[in-house]
């Protein structure tokens, strides 16, 4: 285990209780809606916010435990933090705020240059090295900062929203990025597609308390709250695409409404799917026949989950369940729309 | 930039009333200037400045108003840090005496000092008990005391304005990238407070520089130990040498004039430091 965390923490009147572990190499997703208390579990992680009670165990390392009056200060820390709010160092060039952990880990000049420059060129930010953080975009300035976390090349890499404000091109460079550091990471996120393609663990923190965790699989099919269902509701598969067409992993075809070629990822909303008991004839150019693995009743809906060939949620009515006969086991056509489908890069 | 960047409504004539006030304003301030440099002796004046009198007074001035900016800068900013930084009850009124020799007339900091450090003051025995300090009246260390009383203020408020525009989040990433209380400081915070620093120093150099009542009070007036540049110009005009007293003043307004000219973004009409953080440089 990298990390071994049970925090109780506050800041100001909020306060956060939570526990979980990330064995090493993991990468653990927090997330909950604004004032959940993401970024204070994080904070303490780094030893920015002390714990009234409880303990964390980072890399071995016990860096907290105030019954026993430890509480190891962040540079002790095996540890680094990329903020939301950024902070490049105002007076330092792109490449000196890089090369600044390697130089806090007792790097020479020259040899921190050097890494501080590998880093950034796989943030596609080699040629800004000598600019002032003030001349950067938004989006390059936080391609710096996780630059300059990840150069510290810490046992645990704390990222607190480090995809917010990138565009969509750069969001899938550095989402490659963050799956290539084998490190373990902690990071917060509000973006489905990189919880469910990055996380092998889910928190779901909901005031100050984490309400779930699992691995996204296991929180999409079970959201716990509506703002989880809301984040997780979303079904992504991977394929290959050629043209408009997707081959899935499974070997269906999907038919899309936007070329690409190369490995993608393709999302839809459970709503965008139809259910019928027998083939369908209709303008949906993919329908396929499907096994029904499990089914879920909410409150006004009902949650059908799709096993093979294509794992996938569809929301249907109580009465369509009844009319259709659909239970766990059964089977069914499923039916969707080309121009439901959203497609994007791997 | 933005001023001037606002286009001019050309039929507003700005009030005469007002720009008739800020002529005289300006005038109250500048005629007694004019009326030195009419009277100033400029054939002679390099003579003058070459006599040996006016030089000494210059070389005690140019120490004592260094060291005092010294020891301004050694004790305030730690002073500036606690203000800044740290909360506590009474920080209201630890503010307000160290700003007081600001508003305090010198001569009352002077006769303030004379009775604390003073041979029968209540600190100066204890000075010549522990540490056989006979006493610091009429030295050069009494002069730099002096000066340094009315002038550590200066570089307090300004240190202390620097670190509290200074986002703590900054030294906070620091810390949480592997940097040490000592790395911080030495590569965050000193070096962003670096503008305010400077800009504090040479303020408060500038006000020890022209220190004339406390000094004049507590160390007295003694020719190359104690008797600054703006000493001997008092004393200078007292003995009917005007045209000495008009030299060192000539001299003492252009190091003035230097060091306002140099300070004028930082102190007297700051521009906006913060620059603009969008895209709009950027190259990709």
């Amino acid at each position: 285990m990298s990390i071994q965390a049970e925090i109780h923490a506050a800041t100001g009147d909020f306060s956060i209780h939570a526990a979980f572990d990330a064995p090493t190499g993991s990468c653990t997703a927090v997330v909950g809606p604004n004032g959940a208390g993401k970024s204070t579990l994080v904070h303490a992680l780094a030893g920015l916010i002390p714990l009234r009670e409880g303990r964390i165990v980072l890399a071995g390392e016990v860096v907290d435990d105030p019954a026993h009056g430890i509480q190891t200060p962040p540079d002790r820390r095996p540890i680094a933090l990329h903020s939301q709010h950024n902070l490049l160092f105002p007076h330092l060039s792109v490449v000196d705020n890089v090369a600044f952990g390697p130089r806090c880990a007792g790097l020479a000049a020259r040899p921190a240059r050097q890494s501080a420059e590998e880093w950034l060129s796989r943030v596609g930010l080699a040629d800004l090295a000598e600019l002032r953080p003030a001349q950067l975009s938004g989006g390059q300035a936080q391609r710096v900062g996780l630059a300059r976390a990840a150069a510290c090349e810490p046992n645990v890499l704390l990222l607190d929203e480090s995809l917010a404000s990138l565009d969509a091109e750069t969001r899938t460079d550095v989402r490659h990025l963050l799956a290539d550091i084998e490190t373990t990471r902690v990071l917060i996120t509000h973006d489905p597609v990189e919880t469910r393609v990055l996380a092998d663990q889910l928190l779901v923190m909901e005031k100050g308390e984490i309400v779930q965790t699992g691995t996204p699989e296991e929180v999409a099919a079970d959201p716990r709250t509506p703002w989880t269902a809301g984040l997780l509701d979303i079904n992504l598969l991977t394929g290959t695409a050629a043209g408009t067409e997707v081959t899935l992993e499974g070997g269906l075809a999907l038919t899309t409404a936007t070329p690409m070629t190369g490995p993608v990822l393709v999302t839809f909303s459970p709503a965008a799917v139809t259910l019928s008991t027998v083939e369908p004839h209709t303008s949906a150019r993919n329908t396929w026949e499907a096994e029904v693995a499990r089914i879920q009743p909410e409150s006004d809906r009902v949650r059908v989950l799709l096993g093979a060939p294509v794992p996938c949620q569809a929301w249907v009515t109580p009465q369509a369940v009844g009319d259709l006969g659909l239970r766990a086991g059964s089977r069914c056509w499923a039916a969707l729309k080309a121009t439901e489908l959203t497609v994007r890069e791997a | 930039m933005t001023d001037r960047a606002t286009p001019k409504d050309p039929n507003r004539r700005p009030p005469i009333a007002i720009v008739a006030m800020a002529i005289i304003a300006v005038a109250v301030l500048a005629l007694p200037l004019v009326g030195l440099l009419q009277r100033t002796p400029w054939s002679t004046l390099g003579t003058r400045l070459g006599e040996t009198a006016t030089l000494e007074a210059l070389r005690v001035s140019v120490v004592v108003s260094l060291l005092a900016a010294a020891v301004s800068m050694v004790l305030g900013m730690p002073l500036a840090w606690v203000l800044a930084r740290l909360t506590f009850r009474g920080r209201a009124l630890v503010r307000a005496v160290v700003l007081l020799p600001m508003v305090l007339p010198p001569v009352v900091g002077g006769i303030a000092l004379f009775f604390a450090l003073g041979r029968k003051g209540l600190v100066g025995r204890a000075l010549q008990n522990w540490f056989g300090v006979d006493t610091l009246i009429g030295t050069t260390a009494g002069a730099v005391i002096a000066a340094a009383f009315v002038s550590m203020p200066f570089f307090v408020i300004t240190a202390e304005a620097g670190l509290r525009q200074l986002d703590p989040r900054l030294e906070s990433a620091a810390s949480t990238l592997g940097a040490g209380r000592w790395t911080v400081l030495r590569r965050i915070t000193l070096p962003l407070l670096a503008p305010s620093l400077a800009a504090g120093a040479t303020l408060s150099w500038a006000r020890a520089l022209g220190e004339f009542g406390a000094t004049i009070t507590f160390a007295g007036n003694h020719p190359g130990r104690t008797r600054t540049l703006p000493l001997a110009i008092a004393q200078a005009n007292e003995a009917g040498q005007p045209e000495a007293a008009i030299a060192m003043s000539v001299l003492l307004i252009g190091v003035s004039l230097l060091i306002l000219i140099g300070l004028r973004h930082r102190w007297i009409a700051p521009r906006t430091s913060h620059p603009d953080t969008s895209s709009e440089t950027s190259p990709s």
